[in-house]
């Protein structure tokens, strides 16, 4: 571009056409798919005229509900990426065998498995939790958004500018090829001098602010914003969960913030916090990540366990069963995930004493756990069980978790874990609990609330196609990977010259077949709901028979979520509600108050992606450019005084009548 | 008949298996024996057309530390399966005695309590884990890779003066390096030890992370660069076992094995003396070309290594004119060397991959080489195949292959690429 290669590094930093990878032949199909998707897209966006309400109601918004809807989209399009991997290696992995290299070079199998992991906690799982909680926390406890509006819509744009990051590294360089938590040496600039590490890491970085503050938005929601009357021990039990895990997040993240920071000066100013020489520790970086890591685990399955509680207690048609000590069994597993983040590297060489303290803790977390899963149990228990979807996602997740559960502690043992540490069992082990227990809850959790969101039920036959291929593909894919753990396979790897593996790994490739029906069912679901939602409608607002506050209001629930801010009497607001033959009010309306919507988080989420983007290729000018952007958007945003408006009593009256006459339609 | 009782049970097709499970004239002990039994007959029972190739190799080891390992495992599962199982059994029982068209089934919306059952919910894992905890707290003190050995089976403790065979383990990028300091010897991916004699393994790196693993003979310990780990194993039973690295450490992992042989003692000193006969010397030059990163090594034997190659190894020292971690140590257990330390930081640096000489390994980063970043070479040693004549035993040049980067190239520079 430039024949001076002092201007080409100023202007491009170490960026230039070699390092766009059009020459690799999965990549060009990739990027012909994305290009294709992308302009079906927009082109479809401009058709329906749909530009200015996307930008009007969907992006600038500070609405919690569609904030928790973008981020759930924002998790199914990342399944989809992060899938596509876990199939590329699954086909790797089938066929590598003695004198076959298999398809992928270790070059680009290592970026796959690296990208695989970080896709699918980061902007698959954490994102999903993210969005659900963000929909239902306020609707639950009777709140007309979270508390800080704004930054809860800035939240959604970080975690998407990192989302974006990840992405762009498929297309422009390369992605990190150290495995998900990027440990040192391995990371390090000496082992790994090429981009792919810096696009890990600002990708993190920007996602983990977003979760941060989305984090404390939260917990000062639950503290704050609860209907009168609701006490904490009123809490519905998926508020409950979500507070736990908003906690580990503020408590968690600036430490993996801090971690990559440390990593970040090893690589661009040459500190040696985690080199081999002078004086760096790779050891402190695993206690360090892992410190983070451990916490992160309960992150993801705290708010699933929220969720399986609601469904196995509304299609029970029962109170849960141990209300009081779910919560304590929550709290608990909240303080002890802070103590056992060393079982992550039992063979790291601890002496005797610190590997039992770590495996003993470790296996004390079983014990809240156990008792969540009786308490569903005995939910169950003389209850009226309705099989709808989610609940046929709790009753798997219950068998399935309960066999990871028993796996991971035996991965506890620190001697046990000297033979299966590393191994295909361990990851056998994570996927159990990960897909059979986050997965699957959210999958509950999505099609719980999808008619609240949207005020038609999801299609039970596509979903019921998804949830056996999902269930079945599960099994094939995993347990395979438990045996091929026994015979002393290890992770990683992209060939064998055993060839009698082989049959496992086509067995868990088939397995990931099964999986993969199991998401385009998924897909088939909403397209076919979303055709026939007419027949699929729900006028009640209630088409469960739900316990909880979010069943009390319209669905979709207007803007303002309630008319008159509920008064809680009992634990199971709505269904206490509903026992005491609860009439809604009909007028006394009056003009609510409400935050008002902003672009400034979209304009800072895609000025991070360039400021990222400038940080990994070493574009220092646009770098400074692009952080002076943000810090001035920051500044002018907190001179924005134009932030609230009321919606008036009319609107309101119009909206409440309108749902008084469908329900009196209805009767 | 006493011969025939040891077979284990199985088809003959087992008998060919890669990793050979040799039979011993060692008698197995009962338990072990029925646990393995046990196994067997799961593999080939339950999913016989599978399991042709069956070889749960961590659930059928030959030495004593991992079939501890093995033996702990199996209990743990069956203290869990205590509870699991009636949990797995009642979730199903429940879920389909209660379900709404059962309209027989008691319904009781209002029961949401009994103290009763609280107390048994939280006990009854209570006791379990109690029971686990104390499992652990002795198994992971007797079983600590760190402690010497007190028994070479279930039946023999180690006899009093008797010395354990010292293995000093380096992992280079991308093969392993054992040193044999009693016998003077080295190998390349190749391990061998004598049957029932303790092996203390002194285990370290060059460059990057790895974990040394032989799942046959016990569990697996990091190779770390800069810090040694050790691990006390021994083999008993006479065979040829797989070897791996079991922590992911860049491009050439998948190919970092080897083999290791559980010898008698007359197979050992045949082995000592064949890599003496066959082998070179390992100067320490030889030992600089030899780490720098190569995959899928080729078994590779040294009659006589360079005096304290392995502790300079340890030291990140191996490279003339660097100093030693030890030296350093020494000098700052004195107090330092206050303000004159700074001159020996270029001593201190350490060069883990020869980035700098700028000859890393196949498949780095395209801009430090100059390497086309998806290149298609073959990695060294990879063995001959009759169908792809691409793949041949001298594998591809890497200068004939890839374009030298030009001299007014634009490519970015790196940072440690000037």
């Amino acid at each position: 571009m430039f024949s001076n290669p002092d201007l080409q590094k100023l202007v491009f930093g170490r960026l230039s056409l070699e390092d766009i990878p059009y020459h690799e032949p999965i990549l060009q199909v990739t990027f012909a798919m994305v290009a294709l998707g992308g302009l079906v897209v927009l082109g479809a966006i401009t058709y329906y005229r749909f530009w200015g309400p996307l930008w009007r109601d969907w992006l600038t918004s500070v609405d919690h509900k569609k904030i928790g809807v973008m981020y759930i989209v924002l998790a199914f399009v990342m399944l989809l990426r992060g899938f596509a991997d876990a199939l590329m290696m699954r086909a790797q992995q089938a066929v590598a065998f003695g004198a076959n290299e298999g398809y992928l070079p270790p070059h680009h199998y290592d970026q796959i498995f690296t990208a695989h992991g970080v896709i699918m906690i980061f902007f698959v799982a954490m994102p999903f939790v993210t969005g659900l909680m963000n929909y239902v926390v306020p609707l639950q406890i009777g709140a007309r958004d979270v508390a800080f509006p704004f930054l809860n819509n800035f939240s959604f744009w970080m975690t998407v500018s990192g989302a974006m990051t990840v992405m762009a590294s498929l297309f422009v360089g390369e992605f990190a090829r150290t495995g998900w938590l990027a440990y040192p040496p391995l990371s390090g600039a000496d082992m790994s001098p090429g981009v792919g590490v810096d696009y890990y890491i600002w990708a993190l970085q920007i996602a983990g602010i977003g979760t941060l503050l989305s984090g404390i938005n939260l917990i000062a929601t639950i503290v704050k914003m609860r209907a009168p009357g609701m006490t904490m021990m009123k809490l519905p039990i998926f508020v409950w969960t979500s507070l736990c895990t908003n906690v580990l997040i503020t408590a968690a993240f600036p430490i993996l913030t801090a971690v990559l920071a440390l990593l970040s000066m090893d690589r661009y100013v040459g500190t040696h916090f985690f080199t081999n020489d002078l004086g760096g520790n790779p050891m402190m970086y695993f206690n360090l990540i892992w410190i983070w890591g451990h916490p992160e685990v309960y992150i993801l399955i705290l708010p699933a366990f929220g969720i399986f509680s609601e469904v196995t207690s509304t299609f029970s048609g029962k109170r849960l069963f141990g209300y009081a000590s779910m919560v304590y069994a929550t709290v608990v597993i909240t303080i002890l995930s802070y103590l056992v983040w060393l079982h992550h590297f039992f063979t790291m060489g601890s002496g005797a004493d610190v590997n039992s303290f770590f495996g003993i803790t470790t296996m004390i977390i079983s014990i809240p756990t156990g008792a969540k899963i009786f308490n569903w149990l005995f939910t169950m228990y003389r209850g009226r069980i309705r099989f709808e979807l989610p609940m046929m996602w709790t009753v798997s997740f219950m068998v399935t978790f309960t066999i990871g559960g028993m796996t991971g502690v035996l991965l506890a043992v620190p001697p046990a874990d000297f033979v299966l540490h590393n191994s295909l069992f361990l990851i056998a082990h994570f996927h159990n609990v990960i897909i059979g227990g986050v997965l699957f809850g959210m999958f509950a959790g999505v099609t719980y609330w999808f008619p609240k969101a949207f005020g038609f039920k999801l299609d039970p036959f596509w979903g019921k196609m998804s949830f056996w291929f999902w269930t079945v593909g599960f099994y094939f894919a995993f347990m395979p990977l438990y045996v091929l753990g026994l015979m002393g396979v290890t992770r990683r790897a992209n060939h064998f010259d055993d060839p009698s593996l082989q049959i496992w790994f086509v067995v868990a490739a088939f397995g990931a077949v099964l999986i993969l029906l199991g998401i385009l069912s998924m897909i088939v679901q909403f397209v076919v709901s979303i055709r026939n939602r007419e027949a699929l409608r729900d006028l009640t607002g209630d088409p469960w028979n739900g316990r909880t506050l979010e069943w009390s209001t319209a669905s979709p629930p207007p803007d303002y979520n309630f008319a008159f801010t509920p008064v809680i009497h009992d634990l199971d607001a709505w269904s206490d509600m509903k026992k005491r033959g609860y009439a809604r009010p009909v007028e006394g309306y009056r003009a609510i108050h409400m935050p008002k919507n902003t672009a400034t988080g979209v304009i800072l989420g895609v000025v991070s992606i360039g400021f990222s983007f400038a940080m990994i290729w070493y574009i220092w000018w646009l770098a400074a450019a692009t952080f002076a952007t943000m810090f001035l958007v920051t500044v002018i945003h907190t001179f924005n005084y134009n932030r609230d408006f009321y919606i008036p009593a009319a609107d309101v009256v119009r909206a409440e009548g309108q749902r008084t006459s469908v329900m009196a339609g209805r009767a | 008949m006493h011969d025939r009782a040891e077979r284990p049970p199985g088809p003959p097709a087992r008998q060919t298996e890669l990793i050979t499970v040799a039979r011993s004239a060692s008698r197995p002990r009962p338990p072990a024996r029925t646990a393995a039994r046990l196994l067997r007959g799961f593999c080939a029972v339950s999913l016989s057309g599978l399991l042709a190739g069956c070889n749960l190799v961590v659930m059928q080891p030959s030495g004593d530390v991992a079939l501890q390992q093995r033996n702990l495992v199996l209990a743990s599962v069956g203290l869990m399966l205590l509870i699991v199982l009636p949990v797995i059994a009642l979730t199903l029982l429940f879920a389909w005695r209660y379900r709404a068209t059962n309209e027989s089934a008691p319904y009781d919306p209002d029961w949401h309590h009994s103290t009763q059952l609280e107390v048994v919910i939280w006990t009854a894992p209570l006791l379990i884990i109690i029971a686990l905890g104390a499992l652990t707290w002795i198994s992971t003190h007797t079983l600590d890779p760190f402690r010497a050995l007190r028994r070479i089976d279930a039946t023999r403790p180690v006899a009093a003066g008797v010395k354990p065979l010292t293995v000093e383990v380096v992992a280079l990028d991308w093969k392993w390096l054992f040193f044999y300091p009693e016998y003077g010897i080295a190998t390349v991916n190749e391990l061998a030890a004598p049957v029932d004699r303790p092996i203390d393994f002194k285990i370290t790196a060059s460059s990057v992370m790895n974990a040394f693993y032989v799942p046959a003979l016990a569990g697996m310990i990091y190779a770390m660069p800069g810090m040694q780990t050790q691990l006390h194993a021994v083999i008993n039973k006479p065979g040829e076992y797989a070897g791996l690295s079991s922590h992911y450490s860049g491009t050439g992992f998948s190919r970092m094995t080897f083999k290791f042989h559980g010898l008698d003692d007359a197979g050992f000193d045949a082995w000592i003396a064949k890599a003496k006969a066959q082998g070179s010397e390992l100067s320490r030059e030889d030992y600089l070309k030899l780490e720098k990163p190569s995959e899928a090594e080729p078994v590779k034997y040294y009659k006589s290594v360079a005096d304290g190659l392995f502790d300079t190894i340890l030291n990140m020292c191996a490279v003339p004119g660097k100093m030693c971690m030890s030296e350093m140590m020494t000098i700052d257990a004195k107090g330092g060397a206050g303000k004159d330390s700074t001159e020996n930081r270029e001593r201190l640096r350490y060069d883990n991959r020869h980035i700098e000489q700028g000859d890393e390994a196949p498949g780095s980063t395209a801009p430090a080489s100059g390497r086309t970043p998806h290149g298609q070479e073959q990695p060294q040693g990879m063995k001959p195949d009759g169908n792809n004549p691409h793949v041949h035993e001298n594998g591809t040049k890497p200068e004939n292959q890839m374009p030298a980067p030009e001299r007014d190239s634009i490519a970015p520079s790196q940072l440690n690429n000037k």
